[in-house]
This record gives C-alpha cells, structure tokens and sequence, in this order.
C-alpha cells in the first residue's frame, strides 16, 4: 500500500517535470510557432541564477521563484529584440539561430562558472511515508506545477491580456486589425515563455545538479512534449505530460529507468504517427 | 681563465653565435618526447583539467632536475574535449606524426580500449593511470591506477563490518561499472554476503526517483556505487533529499576520486564510506612537499584529486623506468619494466609488479565528512591480485587483451 502510494506520488512528479521543463518552450511554439531550440539554455540559465543568489547569501526560495525568472526573462527579451524577431515565419532560420545561441550561453557559463558539475542543497527535508523515506523537495515541484498551470490557465481563459493573446495566436492579422500590435505580443510572449523556462531551472536545479551543458538533458524531453502535445499550451503539454510521466514511472519500477525512457520515447513515436499534428491537433481543439 | 671584459664578451659572442646556428634546433630535436591525451575541456574536464595540471609539473620536475639521459623532456600535449573520437584521432597524431617516446593519459575505461591498440601497432608506450576495474594484460601498456583487488576489496570488507552482509549495487552502464560490479559481488559473496539488486544506469541518467524507492523496498544494510560523471551526481542529492543519507549508508568506488565531494553541499556526501590511493588529508611529508609544489606551479591545490596524483606518479615511474633501462629503445624500457621498478610519490610507493605491468599501491580507507576524505585506516602496497589472476606478461608476453572476471 505505501509502495503504491509511493510509486504514484513519483509519477507526479515526472509528470511535474515533464510539464515545467516543457511549459516555456510549449508557449513559444504554441503562440508564436517559434521553435526555440535555446529552450534548455534558458532553463539551465534560470539554475545558474537560482545557485548564484544562493552562494551570495540570498533566500533559496527568493532567488528560485523570483530572481532566476526575472533574470531569464529579460535574457529572453534581449534575444528576442536582437536575433528572433528579425526571423518571424522564417522557422529553418530560427532553429539555427537558436541553437548558436544555446552554444552561446553554454560557452558563457562555462567562462563564468566553469565547466564542472555544482549542486544546490535541497531545501526541504525529507519525509517519511509508511515505512519509505521520500524527498520533500519532489513535492514542492508538484505544487509549484500545479500553481503555475492553474495561473496560466487563469491568465489565459479570463484576463484581457490572455483574450489578446488567445486571438493573436488564432489569427495575427485579425488581431493587429483590432488595434493590437502583434509584435508587441509576440515580444511579451516570448519574455514570458523564457521566465517561466528560467523558473523550472531555478525550481529544478536542486534535484538535478547544473553543468553548463545541462541545457542538453531538459531539451530533448520537452521537445517531444511539446510535440506531441500539439498546439494549445495547457491542455497539449499537460495530456502530452501525463501520458509519458506515467508511463516512464511505471515502466521505470517495472523494470528500470532506462527501459522508462524507451517506453517513452516509443510513445512519442507511435502517438505522432497517429496524430501528426499533436494529440491537441486531435481531441480538446478549442482548448487553451 | 679569469673573469675578464675580453673573455665575458667572447662567451657571450660565443653564445650568441651558437644559438644562431641550426645546431640548437638540432638539441630540440633531440629532446625525449612526452605524448599526453586527457580531456581538458568538456564533461570530463573535472577529471582532465588538473590531470593536465600535473602532467606538466611532473615533466617540469623532471627538467629541472636535469631531465633524462642528459636530454630535455618535451610534453606534448592534446586536448582531447571529452569526445572519443578525438582519442582515436590524437593517438595516430601522437604515435606516427609526434612520434613520442611514451604516451601517458586517458581517463575513462572506454577511452583507454579506443586508443590501446594504436599504440600497440605503433610499439609506443603507454601508460594509464587511471584507478579502473582491472584485467588489461598487454606488455605495451603499464597501468598505475587502482583495481578492484586493491581499492574495492578493503572497502567492501569494511562496509561489511560495519553495516551488514546485504548489499544493494548501482553501477555506470559501460565497461567499467558492468566489470566492477561483478568485483563487487564477487567480494561480497565471498565473506557470506548477498546482493540485494544490481542496477546499472547509461551516464546521462540523472532522475533516481525509483531506484531510491526500490532500494528502500530491498532494504539492504548498505549501497554500494560505481556512479560515474556528472549526470549521476543526481543520486547522491536525491539521495540526501529523501533524507536516506541517515537510514542506510552508502559506499561508492568512485565517489572522491574526482573531488566529488566538492561539487556537493556539505553535509549531502558526509558518511559515504570509500577506499582510494590518494586523499589531500593524507599527513607525510612527500604529500605535503607535492602540495607546496603544486600551489606554487598551479595556484589552487584543491583541484588535486586521485586522478592527477595517479598521472604525476605514472610520469616519475616512467622517468624511472628509463633510468633503470638507460635508454629510451622500447625493449629496453620493457626490460626494466620486468625487473620491477618503484618510486615515492604523494601517495606513497608506487611498485611496479612485473607479471601484469599494474602497480602495487597503498589504500587509504576513507570517509567523506565536511567535503574532506578523512583517513580512517591504510593498507600498504596492496598487489593487483584481480589481475594477476589472469595476466602473466612474463610467461605471455604477446597478450593484448582485457580480461573480463568470470566468477
């Protein structure tokens, strides 16, 4: 019983994973059809931050949840005014120019930082569940996951901002027609989608430690989330999310972590074979 | 002839002269040639950086004590970025282009086997002096690191003493971990132990949720890994996270060994049992003379871990090799490579055995506690007895494999 129990609250969390190293790139691709490929940089970006403020005395929490999102989101402001928005609609062109930017940073980090592996102390203790002992921190990343979709949920289905946004995703002309400069939009969206890319690094960081190439780890995972999500950001990333946490935890006890992630990855195929334009491309079309 | 104006300005006339002739290319030409590959950028630049760092003093030592037969060592160094084809390629550089007297470097087990035969061909010199999991027999290479036998068998003896026959193995999924886990099982059986579970995980695994759920459901009375490189650092963290750094202790044959405890908090590493060649904490005074030499060289001395030490010893026990032989002819050096060679370094004497080229070596049993290996106790020039098992270079001196444990 406890084991189950156990094993469910780690499928949570790899959906929580799933869905908060995925969510930034999801509403860069999902409003803009941008594909980001400096995504994993920008996460790594927010661990950086998040480590920095801590070796320099300020609040763990504080440094996570305010400071990385605010500092990679205005690197992403900054990339956004001086590389992406010269390439809009221009997609092969944006891929390579977001990869030399993920080699950017990496190099930067690595001058700054240096190139060996660092670690952030968890911040909460663990606790003991039956007769298993369990990291407090994999709760804390569920929370935070749950609080930051039901936000964006909020924002996007009953604020003005996110009506404006909903209809320059659905069609820009319309939209500019109205009175709304799309790029305008489409620079906050990408500033917001790079801050919350840098709040799933500094949430991450403690959990899965920093190298300056870890951008690496996180990218090829929201990638074929994103993907196989489809277009609305918070129903695809978060149907695309549960299928594959699932069924790589499971798999994972089953057998074993490797096995999980070719489960997962078997997964991604099949459904995209299935459904070229997203599980989202599918089922729940009108949903944001 | 005394000091006077005419006779200081012939010399420097002299000197001036001399060094304008082809004749001092000629001595540069002549200096022995020091080939060195290690990773000094990349994932394993942890490891390679200070590697390099020790090459180069070791070769410095050597020069300025005069160098070898008379003549200048030169080093000959390449980066090789962490990245396997670059062994390959750099290996053909160093043997046929450079054609260095001896090669010392490689870091990881499948970096050795890529450039291993190479060397072999070209019958240049080889020296790994990484600790590894044992069983190369090939009269071409010497081995200075530590191997089960030596590092893995005193830790398993004490980790047994103290916590318990019930062991659970997490073990890297390449040569190296696959060999030293079955070490390991075979050292726990040994003294009337079990094994719990055996997992091996691919280097970029870095989520451990459910092993630490399924070890818990185990519950063995220790862990034992052979975790290695940066992505499986996680385990350690989401170890100490669920707080089981203070229910079921943990050993690792790598851990320390790259300064690991210094890339986590204080606090997470503390009590991980391991047994090394080398510790910073180490009190002699041929340590503390190379950490004097280091910081005055390199600056930083708490970079230096077991790896680097392992290379500037595997340098200074090939100086002495081509002393003993008195020359740099290749079967010359193999002679005196037979004859059993040792020196003292850092970590105390380094012998060479002849029968399988590995070295005899101390073992200091270690505790992490504070980001520090503590010494807890030493075991003196422990024999490479995994290997010598199998490997017998004087009786077979054409073998040219790595011989897998089977038991």
């Amino acid at each position: 019983m406890d084991y189950a129990a156990i094993v469910f609250l780690e499928i949570l969390y790899m959906i929580s994973f799933l869905v908060l190293s995925s969510v930034g790139l999801a509403i860069v691709f999902g409003m803009m059809r941008v594909i980001n490929l400096a995504h994993g940089e920008f996460v790594m970006l927010g661990g950086y931050t998040t480590l920095a403020c801590h070796s320099a005395g300020i609040n763990i929490f504080f440094a996570m949840l305010v400071i990385a999102p605010i500092t990679v989101g205005i690197v992403g402001l900054l990339v956004e005014r001086l590389v992406v928005r010269w390439l809009y609609g221009r997609m092969i062109d944006t891929m390579l120019a977001t990869w030399g930017l993920s080699l950017l940073f990496v190099g930067l980090v690595t001058l700054i930082f240096g190139s060996s592996a660092v670690g952030i102390p968890t911040p909460i203790s663990g606790y003991q569940l039956g007769s298993y002992q369990m990291g407090g921190y994999n709760l804390f990343i569920i929370g935070i996951t749950i609080v930051l979709i039901t936000l964006m949920w909020i924002v996007l289905r009953y604020t003005r901002v996110g009506l404006v946004a909903r209809g320059a995703m659905q069609n820009p002309e319309v939209a500019s027609s109205l009175g709304y400069n799309p790029k305008t939009i489409y620079m906050l969206t990408f500033t917001a989608g790079a801050a919350v890319s840098g709040l799933a690094g500094g949430v991450l960081a403690p959990l899965t430690g920093l190298l300056p190439s870890s951008g690496g780890a996180f990218i090829a995972k929201a990638f074929i989330t994103v993907i196989t999500g489809g277009a609305s950001i918070i129903t695809g990333v978060l149907s695309s999310g549960i299928l594959f946490g699932a069924i790589n935890q499971v798999v994972s006890f089953a057998a074993n972590p490797v096995m999980g992630e070719i489960a997962m990855l078997v997964l991604a195929i099949v459904l995209l074979r299935l459904m070229p334009q997203g599980i989202t491309g599918r089922f729940f079309r009108n949903s944001t | 002839m005394g000091i006077t104006r005419r006779n200081v300005l012939l010399g420097a006339g002299a000197g001036l002269l001399s060094s304008a002739l082809p004749q001092h290319n000629a001595y540069a030409a002549d200096s022995i040639k020091v080939g060195s590959i290690l990773d000094n950028s990349g994932n394993l630049d942890i490891y390679g950086k200070p590697m390099v760092q020790a090459t180069k003093l070791a070769v410095d030592e050597i020069n300025e004590a005069g160098g070898l037969l008379g003549r200048e060592l030169e080093l000959i160094q390449y980066d090789t970025q962490s990245d396997i084809a670059l062994y390959t390629k750099f290996a053909q550089q160093l043997a046929r282009r450079d054609k260095a007297d001896v090669v010392q470097g490689g870091i990881t087990s499948a970096s050795r086997e890529a450039v291993r035969q190479t060397f072999k061909r070209a019958n240049t010199l080889y020296f790994y002096n990484t600790l590894y999991e044992g069983g190369v027999c090939d009269r071409n290479v010497v081995c200075t690191g530590s191997t089960p036998a030596q590092a893995n068998e005193p830790l398993v003896e004490a980790a047994m003493e103290r916590w318990g026959k019930k062991v659970y193995i997490l073990a890297a999924d390449y040569n190296y971990g696959q060999i030293t886990a079955k070490w390991l099982n075979y050292y726990v059986s040994q003294r009337g132990g079990s094994i719990a579970q055996t997992s091996f995980f691919p280097l970029d695994v870095a989520d451990f949720g459910s092993t630490i759920a399924r070890i818990q459901q185990e519950s063995p009375d220790w862990v034992v890994s052979a975790l290695v490189g940066g992505a499986h650092m996680s385990f350690y963290r989401q170890w100490a996270a669920s707080g089981m750094n203070e229910k079921i202790p943990l050993a690792s044959t790598t851990f320390g060994a790259g300064n690991e405890q210094g890339a986590l908090s204080a606090g997470e590493a503390d009590g991980i049992l391991v047994a090394h060649n080398y510790s910073q904490e180490l009190d002699t005074p041929a340590n503390k003379a190379f950490l004097e030499r280091w910081e005055a060289a390199n600056g930083d001395t708490s970079v230096i871990h077991e790896l680097s030490v392992g290379q500037y010893q595997g340098v200074h026990l090939w100086a002495e090799v081509v002393r003993t032989a008195g020359s740099l002819d290749r079967d010359a050096m193999l002679e005196a490579l037979g004859s059993g060679v040792s020196i003292e370094g850092p970590t105390g004497k380094v012998s060479l055995d002849p029968q399988t080229q590995h070295a005899a070596l101390d073992i200091q049993l270690m505790e992490v506690r504070d980001q520090k290996l503590n010494i807890i106790s030493t075991a003196s020039q422990r024999p490479p007895s995994d290997t010598a098992r199998y490997c017998n270079l004087q009786e077979d001196p054409d073998s040219n494999i790595q011989y897998e444990v089977d038991i």
